[in-house]
């Protein structure tokens, strides 16, 4: 199967094991989804739904034994998925950068950011030193450094978290990736600079028409820069679709309990939903929808057959519920 | 950095000073170096005159300010055994113990640290597991069972390399070296691999540990995910982030090359410093075996201060006097 024409990225059918002793663990499992030129694409879920591992495959890092059991990759309709190491180092931080969740130890400290920056410039673009840096300083006035010219030089410890940030950002910036993957960029942030990264970044993003994709638990995050939304659950995608719908109309009762456990300002409510229980973990899930035991509108079949994804609006979700909808409104033409 | 070395430097002084006090109580503690030193028929007035001489007779305290004023100035005594000046004895001695000491860490160092990125790199492969096997013979076989192995090797039963003694030696002013002639270099190199094996190990299987753990670290993973090669994040990034362990190990191992090279001298009939120390062991030559002491301790005294400034060299978090943190929040 060719991956779509207009999309930028194409996963389709991603599946990744992690054989161990006892048997296989399937940490992701049969998932699809595009992400077009210049969209952020935020992808949410508890810790081990399987959202960073899908963005680690798609940079071709997954740490072994795990590994893609199943499923294509493309990037702009070629499969990246099953290239040599050589050629998918080649695509990394030129065609895909990528961002990680703690700037305190992204960066390496016995190397000055110039450094860091030179090095990654000039593995992509045919630059020489003097070039590299000059594209080095441009980099870091962009990502808003302050001072920029006298601090090029100095060490990762001489920066702040928010600072580091930047200089990460910089540095997925070097080569003029057309998609970048943020891997929870702010989690380890205080929250009165997870504001300033994430507009830095939708803002670069839009400037340079570069697409993301953004990883994370917070759906603050994902309202104020995402334009579409993948909600991952137990390595399977439950709901994916515009941001707008997906926030303001969850349509599985998983990213409806998310939501629900959200607090609003003026909304004075006595206890925030909460959905019971918790992420089953991999050598246990469930057969079936693997969110059917904190489910309350769980039915037989969800225990026992798998829902795929089937468009509900302009969304797409994964519940047996809108199976039910979808026949009545056939019903009803 | 400059009040780092001036404090570095007292306490190497106040080191320095606990140890000669500790090398001039063997004085006090071990025997009269007078019955040592004369014959059976000596008379009482010989033996009194010697002592006066020697200084013997004063307050400890005062003997004890003469001592360490003298050995600041490397002036030890003489030798009971071979009445001559001890400072003579181990400037004579000394070249052919650095020379097998470096050469034995430099030997460790270059197949030490290869061999520990190698099998840090690939640790399930099979030449890693052999490594790794094989570096076990190295970590549990004494030294002079190693050195006596070689030598029935590469002596008795190859007889390529001979078994004893540093060949000849060519004069460079007061230095003599065993570099500048065939069999000098010859005769060094089995009593320099009998003393780096153990070193040579003992790099490699730290450098293995500090690079699987570096390995791990989240600016490994960006430095791969910014498409760097291989070279670049193995040899770069990960091993220089394994050095600041490896700088302190190996600079405390050279120093324990050089003060240990007794066992491995005396397979091989080394004329060194620890030969000299043991021969003055069996007779009970304080003034040899007190400026060894010294000797030794000074030369972890200046190894560890080497070091200690290497830090800086290699680990920019260490500069304290460059500007931090500044910025402020993003």
């Amino acid at each position: 199967m060719q991956g779509d024409n207009q999309a930028l990225l194409s996963v389709r059918n991603l599946r990744i094991e992690f054989p161990n002793r006892r048997g296989t663990l399937v940490a992701v499992d049969d998932i699809s989804f595009d992400i077009a030129p210049g969209e952020i694409l935020g992808v949410v879920g508890e810790s081990g739904a399987g959202k960073s591992l899908t963005g680690a495959a798609i940079i071709g890092l997954i740490e072994p034994p795990g590994r893609i059991a199943q499923g294509e990759i493309f990037l702009e309709g070629q499969r990246i998925d099953h290239l040599p190491y050589e050629e998918i180092r080649k695509i990394r931080g030129r065609q895909i950068g990528a961002i990680f969740q703690d700037p305190l130890t992204s960066l390496n400290p016995l190397y000055s950011v110039s450094r860091q920056l030179i090095e990654t410039i000039q593995t992509h673009l045919p630059l020489n030193e003097r070039e590299a840096r000059a594209r080095a300083l441009e980099l870091l006035d962009e990502v808003g450094i302050p001072g920029a010219a006298e601090r090029i030089d100095h060490y990762p410890h001489q920066f702040s978290g928010g600072m580091r940030q930047r200089v990460v950002i910089a540095l997925a910036l070097c080569a003029e990736p057309r998609l970048i993957i943020a891997d929870e960029p702010t989690t380890a942030l205080d929250v009165s600079i997870q504001a300033q990264i994430i507009s830095l970044l939708k803002g670069l993003c839009k400037e340079h028409g570069t697409a993301v994709m953004l990883v994370t638990h917070d759906m603050g995050v994902i309202a104020e820069a995402a334009d579409r939304v993948a909600v991952m659950y137990s390595g399977r995608i439950a709901e994916i679709g515009p941001v707008q719908e997906v926030v303001r109309a969850a349509k599985h009762p998983y990213t409806h309990g998310l939501m629900g456990s959200i607090p609003h300002i003026g909304h004075h409510v006595d206890q925030l939903t909460q959905i019971e229980g918790s992420m089953p973990r991999l050598q246990e899930i469930p057969s079936g929808c693997p969110f059917n035991p904190r489910c309350e509108e769980a039915s037989d079949r969800c225990r026992v057959e798998r829902p795929n994804l089937q468009g509900v609006e302009q969304s797409e979700v994964a519940c047996h519920l809108f199976d039910a909808q979808r026949v009545e409104a056939r019903a009803g033409e | 950095m400059i009040a780092f070395l001036v404090r570095r430097l007292l306490q190497a002084i106040a080191v320095m000073a606990v140890v000669a006090l500790c090398a001039f109580f063997m004085f006090q503690f071990v025997g009269d170096p007078v019955n040592q030193m004369v014959g059976e028929d000596a008379t009482k007035a010989d033996r009194e005159y010697l002592r006066e001489s020697l200084g013997l007779n004063d307050p400890i305290p005062v003997q004890f300010g003469k001592f360490a004023l003298k050995a600041a100035q490397g002036d030890f005594g003489v030798s009971y055994q071979h009445k001559r000046a001890v400072s003579t004895l181990i400037v004579e001695r000394m070249p052919a113990t650095l020379e097998l000491a470096v050469t034995a860490a430099i030997l460790a160092a270059l197949l030490g640290v290869p061999a520990g990125v190698y099998t840090g790199l690939r640790r399930f492969g099979f030449t890693s597991k052999l490594i790794m096997t094989l570096s076990l013979i190295g970590i549990s076989l004494p030294t002079f069972l190693i050195g006596i192995l070689l030598i029935y090797l590469f002596a008795v039963i190859l007889g390529w390399l001979p078994s004893f003694g540093r060949g000849e030696i060519v004069k460079i002013g007061a230095w003599e070296t065993n570099f500048l002639s065939v069999s000098g270099l010859k005769s060094i190199i089995l009593p320099a691999i009998t003393l780096a094996l153990f070193q040579m190990t003992f790099i490699m299987r730290l450098i293995r540990s500090e690079m699987l753990e570096v390995l791990r670290a989240d600016f490994i993973k960006f430095a791969r995910a910014r498409g760097l090669p291989n070279r670049a994040v193995h040899y770069g990034h990960a091993l220089k982030n394994t050095l600041v362990p490896v700088i302190t190990i190996i600079g405390l191992q050279l120093g324990s090359l050089i003060a240990f090279a007794i066992i491995t001298e005396t397979v091989f009939q080394w004329p060194g410093m620890g030969q000299l120390f043991l021969q003055a062991v069996q007779v009970v030559d304080i003034p040899i075996m007190s400026a060894y002491l010294i000797l030794i301790a000074f030369f972890f005294v200046v190894i560890n201060l080497i070091v200690d400034m290497l830090y800086y060299v290699v680990d920019p978090r260490l500069r304290v006097d460059q500007p931090s943190g500044g910025g402020g929040h993003g």
